[in-house]
């Protein structure tokens, strides 16, 4: 196992320490609140000589995402960086990055959308982008979000997927935490060399990319994307034992915590999970048998792991960070749902909107969902589907 | 028309892996009017070669010899450039008439 170096870094300057341990060959990003410290950071690590990349100051989001799209089917290896709005602007280009099949990775920060404006976090922003085509991962801390951005490298590349993988804005970009970051060479090694199979560069080879797709051969394009996301799962848990070699950190698509003997369980992702986990302690101390589901991947969705980690509980609450208006509730929920009806679930399950537009959300709040699940379990009888956790009346 | 590859047998992401393919993709159906070229009025002046965007024109040792069918779309940028209005785009359905007839 390899010796990390232990350091006080918030999640956005984990997130470019990475960046700049990677050495992309293009990073073309746009600033914007609260993701700016990333590209801020990592720019000033281009302009001191320490990275070879090509770093490209874009007019916005959209023209990002495009650049992206470029160096990557040019045969780079293209990373970018980005948050809410600045999501929503690159929305067209999201899906032909995906479409196009070309690898780019993006390090993202959770922030809520306007209107009203707001620049603190809920998952609105990535959210909205679930059926885009990129792989979606989750970070409870800043440990994570580094380690994350770099096995996102790996995953991109052998699924031929781009991969966004998420920080909460402020709680974990902005709080400065410990965390171990590897050696350079470390993370060299492990993302290894990247070599387009079929480079737009290649001038003895020509092809061509992003041309019309009638109807006679889309419908064969977007299956092939049901292929590749339906294989991601094996390649994201190969990749995060072979992390987990190497760092003694292993990841996989969820983590389950204290659920084995659980009757009632929380299912969320982000930093909540980290609060959760508190409250499941104190819980356990008093006795009450709770436990959590911490969802890291939600494209691909972990169905598989869903159903054998909550079929057999009481009573779940899904904690859901951003809403789908006129919906049966928010995307976790829905997706939870989904898997335990069709996994032969047996678990009543309720959803709880929390920190929109970054509300604290705090472990009473937490533990109130739990009470909830325990007063279903006894009475038999369940709330709204739909509930808030903090929401003035 | 002939079975088309499925979904396993294509290049990923919509890529096409040659050059120069676009002639095996016959556009020519897309047509609605045809031109028809009168040659006792064509200069060989080869505009319509020059505006033609979808290189239909069959050109042969400078001549002007007609079009190519499977891939003229029947735009008809070439009967408005020519100058000396050698050039008319009649209804397709006319020839199927005649064809049918």
């Amino acid at each position: 196992m390899v010796k990390g170096k232990v350091v006080a870094l918030d999640g956005a300057k984990a997130v470019a320490e990475a960046m700049r341990q990677m050495n992309p060959d293009v990073v073309a990003a746009y600033p914007i609140t609260p993701q700016t410290e990333i590209v801020q950071t990592f720019s000033q690590f281009v302009a001191d000589g320490k990275v070879d990349t090509e770093f490209i100051p874009v007019e916005s989001e959209h023209a990002a995402m495009s650049a992206c799209v470029g160096a990557a089917a040019a045969g780079g290896r293209v990373q970018t960086a980005t948050t809410s709005a600045g999501m929503a602007l690159m929305w067209e280009v999201l899906y032909v990055a995906a479409s196009t099949r070309l690898p780019i990775v993006m390090h993202f920060v959770n922030r809520a959308l306007s209107a009203p404006l707001n620049i603190h976090c809920d998952h609105s922003d990535s959210m909205g982008a679930r059926d885009a085509g990129w792989i979606h991962l989750f970070a409870e801390n800043a440990q994570e979000a580094y380690d994350n951005a770099i096995q996102s490298v790996r995953i991109a590349e052998t699924c031929m997927l781009p991969v966004l993988h998420t920080q909460d804005g402020f709680i974990i970009s902005h709080g400065v935490e410990r965390l171990e970051i590897l050696p350079d060479q470390t993370v060299k090694d492990f993302i290894g060399t990247y070599k387009a199979e079929h480079p737009l560069l290649d001038t003895d080879h020509p092809i061509m990319v992003g041309p019309v797709d009638l109807p006679d051969f889309y419908t064969e394009h977007k299956r092939q994307q049901v292929d590749a996301m339906e294989k991601a799962p094996q390649v994201i848990r190969r990749v995060g034992q072979e992390y987990g070699t190497l760092t003694g950190r292993t990841y996989g698509l969820v983590e389950p915590y204290k659920l084995d003997d659980a009757e009632v369980a929380i299912v969320v992702l982000g930093s909540t999970a980290g609060t959760s986990k508190v409250v499941v302690d104190a819980l356990r101390g008093k006795g009450v048998r709770a436990g959590l589901l911490k969802l890291r991947a939600f494209r691909p969705f972990p169905a598989e792991e869903v159903v054998v980690s909550l079929k057999d509980k009481a009573a779940v609450a899904v904690l859901d960070r951003s809403m789908s208006f006129g919906g049966q509730g928010g995307p976790v929920f829905l997706e939870t749902c989904a898997a335990l009806y069709n996994g032969g679930g047996r678990a009543r399950v309720i959803n709880y909107i929390y920190g929109l537009g970054g509300r604290d959300t705090t472990p009473d709040q937490i533990e109130r969902a739990f009470q909830a699940l325990l007063n279903i379990t006894t009475t038999g009888k369940a709330p709204a589907l739909l509930n808030f956790l903090s929401v003035r009346e | 028309m002939a079975k088309q590859p499925g979904w396993k047998d294509i290049p990923i992401g919509g890529l096409i892996l040659e050059g120069g393919t676009a002639v095996k993709y016959e556009t020519g159906s897309w047509r609605s009017n045809r031109p028809e070229l009168d040659k006792n009025k064509c200069t060989n002046c080869m505009l319509c070669w020059v505006f033609c965007p979808d290189s239909a024109i069959v050109v042969r040792e400078s001549k002007m010899l007609g079009y190519d069918l499977e891939h003229c779309k029947g735009c008809g940028i070439c009967a408005r450039e020519c100058p000396v209005k050698a050039i008319t785009m009649v209804e397709e359905t006319k020839f199927r008439e005649e064809s049918n007839g």
